[in-house]
Order: C-alpha cells, then sequence, then structure tokens
C-alpha cells in the first residue's frame, strides 16, 4: 500500500478513484505518565511519554485507514491528512484521512 | 506568616524553574541548530507539485512529532504579559522549539530513507491540557511531508 500526502504518486498513474478513507484514535497514557508530565511542567523540557503516545496514535489511525482502503480495493492512499485535537487532559485525538485510489505504472 | 512562607517558597520555585528552564532551552536550540545543519542538503517545501523539469523516483510518507512542555517560569511570566499584552516571548521560544523538532525527525526519517526532498510539508499544532482548567502542560506538533528522490530531467 503506497500511502502519500501529495495529489501525484512518482512513476504511476491514477486510475481509478475509490473515496475517502479515514482513520482515528483517542489514546490516553497512564496515570504514572501524567505525574511525570505534571513534574516537567516545573522545569520544561520534552514530554517523551506524550511523544511516544502520539507516535503510536499515528500508527494507529494509519492501520485503520490503510484497513479501509484495502476494503475497497485501492493499493494507493494518497493526499493524506493529519489533524490533532486534544479531548481532556492526558488524552488526544490524532484523525488521519486521504483519498483510496488504484494506481498502474506509467507506460 | 503562613502567607509569608508560600510568598518564598513560590519565588525559590520561579527562580530555580527559570534557571534550569532556560539552560534546558538554550542547550535545546543549540542541538537543533547542529541537527539542522546535518540536514542542510534535502529540500524541503509545501508545494504539493513538483518544478516541470523534475522527476522522482521513490516516494514514502514521512512524519516526526514532539511534544515540549511549559515550565513554572514560562506560565508566569505568560500570566503577566497578559494583564500589558502583547508579544509573549516565553511561549514564542516554546512552539519554535516544538516545531523545529519535529521537522528534524521529519527529516531524519526522510534521510534514513535516502530521499533528497520532502515535498507538501504540513504541520499541525496542538495545546495539551493541564490539570488546572485553562492551562495548557505543553503544545505538541506533528509534521509530516512525503520524502522523494528527485533528479533533473533532460
Amino acid at each position: 500500500m503506497i500511502v502519500l500526502n501529495t495529489e501525484f504518486v512518482p512513476g504511476k498513474k491514477i486510475v481509478e478513484a475509490k473515496g475517502l478513507v479515514q482513520g482515528s484514535t483517542v489514546r490516553a497514557k497512564h496515570v504514572g505518565r501524567d505525574i511525570a508530565a505534571g513534574l516537567k511542567n516545573i522545569f520544561g523540557g520534552e514530554l517523551k511519554g506524550y511523544t511516544e503516545l502520539l507516535v503510536e496514535s499515528r500508527r494507529d489511525a494509519m492501520q485503520r485507514m490503510i484497513a479501509q482502503a484495502q476494503q475497497l480495493g485501492a493499493n494507493a492512499v494518497i493526499n493524506v491528512r493529519f489533524a490533532t485535537s486534544s479531548i481532556t487532559s492526558g488524552a488526544a485525538e490524532l484523525y488521519v484521512y486521504g483519498t483510496a485510489v488504484v494506481v498502474a505504472d506509467e507506460v | 506568616m503562613d502567607s509569608l512562607i508560600t510568598l518564598a517558597v513560590t519565588g525559590v520555585v520561579l527562580i530555580v524553574a527559570w534557571v534550569i528552564g532556560s539552560s534546558v532551552e538554550s542547550s535545546h536550540f543549540r542541538r537543533l541548530i547542529a541537527r539542522e545543519q546535518t540536514l542542510s542538503k534535502i529540500m524541503v517545501s509545501n508545494l504539493k507539485r513538483l518544478p516541470p523539469n523534475w522527476c522522482a523516483t521513490s516516494s514514502a510518507l514521512v512524519a516526526g512529532e514532539a511534544v515540549i512542555a511549559t515550565d513554572y517560569f514560562k506560565v508566569f511570566a505568560a500570566s503577566l504579559r497578559k494583564l500589558f499584552g502583547g508579544r509573549v516571548r516565553s511561549y514564542e521560544t516554546l512552539v519554535e522549539r516544538a516545531r523545529r523538532e519535529a521537522i528534524v525527525r521529519m527529516l531524519e526519517q526522510a534521510r534514513s530513507a535516502g530521499a533528497n526532498a520532502v515535498w507538501n510539508v504540513r504541520i499541525e499544532t496542538t495545546t495539551i491540557q493541564g490539570k488546572q482548567q485553562g492551562k495548557s502542560a505543553g503544545v505538541e506538533v506533528l509534521a509530516y511531508g512525503t520524502a522523494l528522490v528527485v533528479s533533473e530531467r533532460h
């Protein structure tokens, strides 16, 4: 599965558009991470636990989007966009969407 | 008496947070500059399409994320600034660090994929809510784009 955020796929041409596919996750870390984050808020620095959370969320959301694209019989998702929002303290939503297409080699 | 002690403790925490916070920040900026220099060969653009005489041979989605915490002093300085208005410098440097860190991580991923260009870069910023109502614990940034191996067509 080709996943890109451009409107074109290098070396390939779009044969068929299958429609919008999407995936989203809302995740939270355990309370220990939140306490560590609270301490970080005194001196500053990177909140590694939350960065990890974001990486995991992105992978999860993308997997869901790709599963949807596979169901539609697509072999690529193009023009992918991410959107993030904070729901409540310590929880974050990550939403990913794109257009499922069928691509073929350029002749 | 009690309120005096509270005031003294707050003052000490403020000074300690300022000293540690600003040293963390300046060392982060130094590391960012060094890493950005090693990545300067990769072309970065938020254009959707390639110039007409270029062709791309390989492509992959790359992304970088960073969550940077506010510190006690930054929150205090910002709340003071909110009384008078104007540039909140303590938060400007915070979001700058988060954005640059996310972009650097995205570019490092592109470099390990062997790419020489990252196209259609998009940057998403969200604040993370803290325990207290209305106070932010930090800022999270997600940068993403398409890593390409490009060459000029003759």
